[in-house]
């Protein structure tokens, strides 16, 4: 009888197990699947010319995407410019003086700012920017993107430095150094890895947004370098590419993504090597 | 008196103005987008919420289409995902300790949430709404092929990553000793799961929900794509439909005057402040445990 | 009152000889947040001696010893009463900066800053002061200070080797050369042995007797042995407060206070 009882649940257990595994392995398939689609139509349309050329008018054939790849490029940068010494300086800033009031209701005006949808950024960007200069820019691209990487670049310095031993601060304060030169040469130097990588993360977050970028940097067919004017982006064309009705484009649009998702996890794998060395002195 | 001194007021004074500019951001964002959100409401007031009709050419701007677009996605989204990411919290947190199996499904998960929206929603353009074509027409229902229904799809794989990672974070921080107290007792592994393990993270598990939640809410570009992009309310999840990002997504460029130009960005504003809450809640859940390392990473994206 | 009279005791000189003092403390309390720490002590620190201060765990050398080149106050809560006089002078009102480089500190546990060179972390507090100086006085700096804590010739061909390399004794000594480039009047050690092997424990105990003639030495310290070994004077402190301050041999051979006796006999563990 109890015996039975203990039959049935190991079988349960057993069962348990088998379900659990069976439904997990099946996230992977989608996961293949994109990957698959993505590499063999990304490849098939992946040539010289696809990198080192600008868009055809429509009905022609070839043409590539260098005004994309290079428009991404000074968006992306010029966020970066912009946004990450803010994003650092408000993580020293939180994490040294983490109990003022200023820091408490900062920590969670970050929390909010990371949660706001991409679109609304768009939104947030297109009237700060796009409204008072009266067109679209690369810039107000950058300010979007920005305003997206600004909490993961001060989160991550945050987490960093609160990290950073006591004991090496108080070394240097009792050599009589000042609390400027503490942190600046003792404390970020010190986080500098893990603040870099998240600078990273926060890279591939931002190189595949679309969304804010559309009534921002809006997207332009010719080659541009000027951020006060409208600009190509990866994931702009792509966008623009995929939802066209033409077969040629679609070909443009898995070569874009393709080379988009290489960029992506390429920087992404950089930054979990930052990661991996951050705590092994 | 002294320079050092002089340079150290100056250092902590300009941590302290950063710090005052970076707060100005969302208080600012929060301002502009109600204050150009005043002409609709003004002209709607609550019928913004409840109105059913969205026309341009009318002049006329009710939400109601969008909301339930948002919602009806959404909730659809997590159901189909949470079976995919509870399963995998479990199995990371519980079954599996490293291990070539381990590390593949935790790299598919990070990838996952690498890939770009842009991304799933050209796969699920050329991939999915064929798919979703046949079976419609095999059920002898209308094949939009584009619909709430595809869009939920992509968006449950979009969001597995999110509910995932915080759930297996928080089953990990079960403590051990209260888990071999109930092996002592002679349970079976399942039956300390069942017992002990879900029940000690259930708010933690709920918040990554939530948090995925926040995320499904405001994902506008795959949704965009997929959706169908009708200004229509309909609860027929096989009918294309429009959610608030989709629609501002799809329009703004084109609002020429500023009545509908005011009504998108309120749709905008109703988002904002909907997702801000629901992300509020999330991480004031999570902040009684005290997640940290690597995998804290993805949620702080 | 017991306290006062211990200081006048110690300060007016009981003893025949007018004693070379450099460092005081004068009513000295020390906080976190509302509850005090160190309470009201008196001491006056002999000039090229070695004082050692001991007591049970948790009744407030560490907290003490850190209100002496105020890193006390870096504490969060840390608030201080009562004067410090540096010859004479309040460090209280001078700059903190300024007490910190004249008075130096080695912590209970070696912390070499992890990214320097053995040279680098030597000279740190230049470099960290962003103070620059001719190659050759560095160089001159870095040996004198690296032969005064005794480990210039075991490091003397690695000085480009990060300080994090080296074994736990050599690092304390590399932490105590790094103090004394600074050119400190007075050096604090706070336990400085307590994560050391007995080998290394002997070398930087040797290290602290030469050492006086250049430095004042303050060193707290669990150990009764090494009290008795290196240090000329010793107070003793328990629960916050100072209950007996002597010539080392003194109380050592017959502490006035019981509870000194009872430290001394093993009583507190
Ligand atoms: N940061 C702090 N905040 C609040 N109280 C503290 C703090 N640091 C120490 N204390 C308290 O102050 C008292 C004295 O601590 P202190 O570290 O000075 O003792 P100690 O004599 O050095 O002990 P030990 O021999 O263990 O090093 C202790 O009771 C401790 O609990
Ligand atoms: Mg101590």
């Amino acid at each position: 009888m109890s015996d039975v009882l203990i039959k049935k649940r190991i079988l349960k257990d057993h069962l348990a197990k088998l379900i659990i595994l069976a439904i997990s392995i099946i996230v992977v398939v989608p996961l293949v699947l994109i990957l698959g689609y993505l590499i063999i139509n990304g490849l098939a349309s992946i040539n010289l010319d696809f990198i080192t050329n600008i868009p055809k008018p429509v009905g022609e054939t070839g043409g590539g995407i260098l005004n994309a790849i290079l428009g991404s490029g000074i968006i992306i940068l010029t966020a970066l410019i912009l946004f990450v010494p803010l994003g650092i300086g408000g993580g020293i800033y939180v994490s040294e003086f983490s109990d003022t009031l200023l820091s408490r209701i900062l920590r969670l005006s970050i929390d909010v700012l990371q949660g706001t949808p991409s679109i609304v950024i768009g939104i947030f960007t297109w009237v700060i920017c796009v409204v008072p200069m009266g067109r679209f820019s690369a810039l107000s691209g950058s300010l979007a993107l920005g305003v997206m990487v600004l909490p993961i670049v001060l989160k991550s310095t945050e987490e960093t430095l609160k990290l950073i031993p006591m004991e090496l601060r108080e070394a240097a304060t009792a050599l009589g150094v000042p609390y400027y030169r503490v942190v600046l040469k003792v404390v970020v130097p010190a986080g500098l890895k893990g603040i870099a990588s998240g600078v990273l993360l926060g890279t591939t977050r931002i190189s595949g947004e679309t969304a804010p970028l559309l009534f921002t940097a809006f997207g332009n067919p010719y080659m541009s370098f000027n951020i006060l004017k409208p600009m190509s982006s990866l994931p702009l064309v792509i966008y623009v590419y995929a939802t066209s009705p033409y077969d040629e484009w679609h070909k443009l649009a898995w070569g874009a993504s393709l080379i988009l998702i290489l960029l992506v996890f390429g920087i992404n794998m950089a930054a979990r090597i930052f990661f991996s060395r951050r705590d092994g002195r | 008196m002294n320079n050092e001194v002089i340079i150290d007021k100056i250092f902590k004074g300009s941590l302290r103005a950063v710090g005052l500019v970076l707060l100005g951001i969302p208080l600012l964002l929060l301002g502009v987008m109600f204050f150009y959100s005043l002409p609709s409401i003004k002209a709607f007031g609550f019928r913004f919420i409840v109105g059913q009709t969205w026309d341009p050419v009318k002049g006329m701007y009710g939400g109601l289409p969008f909301l339930v677009g948002t919602l009806l996605t959404s909730l659809i989204a997590l159901v189909i995902s949470f079976p995919f990411s509870f399963s995998t919290a479990l199995l990371l947190s519980e079954y599996l300790e490293g291990g070539i199996l381990a590390n593949m499904l935790k790299s598919a998960i990070e990838l996952l949430a690498g890939i770009p929206s842009v991304i799933y929603g050209f796969w699920g353009l050329i991939v999915l709404v064929p798919l979703l074509r046949k079976l419609e027409m095999t059920m002898g229902i209308p094949p939009y092929g584009v619909s709430i229904f595809g869009a939920s799809i992509i968006l449950s794989i979009m969001i597995i990553p999110y509910a995932s990672t915080m759930s297996r974070e928080v089953m990990r921080l079960v403590p051990g000793d209260i888990k071999e107290a109930a092996y002592s007792l002679g349970g079976t592994h399942w039956e300390v799961i069942k017992r002990v393990v879900i029940p000690t993270s259930r708010s933690g598990i709920f918040a990554g929900i939530l948090l995925a939640l926040g995320r499904a809410l405001g994902e506008t570009m795959a949704v965009t794509m997929i959706i169908g992009n009708k200004n229509q309310l309909t609860f027929n999840v096989f009918e294309p439909g429009n959610t608030m990002a989709s629609v501002i997504a799809n329009e703004f460029t084109e609002a020429s005057d500023t009545l509908y130009l005011s009504s998108l960005i309120e749709l905008g504003l109703l988002l904002f402040v909907v997702t801000a809450i629901i992300n509020f809640l999330g991480r004031k859940i999570i902040e009684r445990y005290e997640i940290k390392g690597d995998d804290g990473a993805l949620l702080n994206e | 009152m017991k306290e006062s009279v211990l200081f006048e005791r110690v300060i007016l000189g009981s003893t025949e000889e007018a004693k070379d003092i450099i460092l005081q403390l004068v009513n000295l309390s020390a906080y976190f947040c509302e509850s005090r720490i160190v309470k009201n002590i008196n001491l006056a620190i002999e000039k090229n001696k070695v004082t050692s201060i001991m007591g049970p765990s948790g009744c407030g050398k560490t907290t003490l010893i850190r209100c002496i080149n105020r890193m006390h106050e870096m504490s969060p809560g840390g608030t201080t009463k009562g004067e410090i006089l540096l010859y004479g002078k309040d460090i209280n009102n001078m700059n903190a900066i300024e007490v910190r480089k004249k008075i130096g500190m080695v912590f209970q546990r070696p912390n070499p800053f992890p990214t320097m060179t053995i040279y680098e972390n030597v000279i740190a507090g230049f470099i960290l002061n962003g103070i620059r100086l001719p190659k050759n006085i560095m160089d001159e700096i870095v040996e004198d200070s690296l032969s005064k804590a005794a480990l210039w010739d075991e490091v003397k061909h690695n000085l480009g080797k990060r300080g994090i390399y080296l074994s736990g004794g050599q690092q304390q000594r590399l932490c105590i050369a790094r103090a004394l480039a600074m050119k400190p009047d007075v050096l604090l050690l706070d336990e400085p042995t307590s994560a050391l092997d007995p080998k290394a424990t002997a070398k930087i105990e040797e290290l602290i007797v030469q050492l006086k003639e250049s430095v004042t030495i303050l060193i707290v310290t669990h150990n009764i042995a090494q009290a008795a070994r290196v240090s000329d004077n010793t107070a003793f402190l328990y629960l916050g407060e100072l209950v007996e301050y002597e010539p080392t041999k003194k109380l050592f051979t017959i502490p006035r206070d019981k509870r000194t006796e009872e430290y001394l006999t093993g009583k507190y563990g």
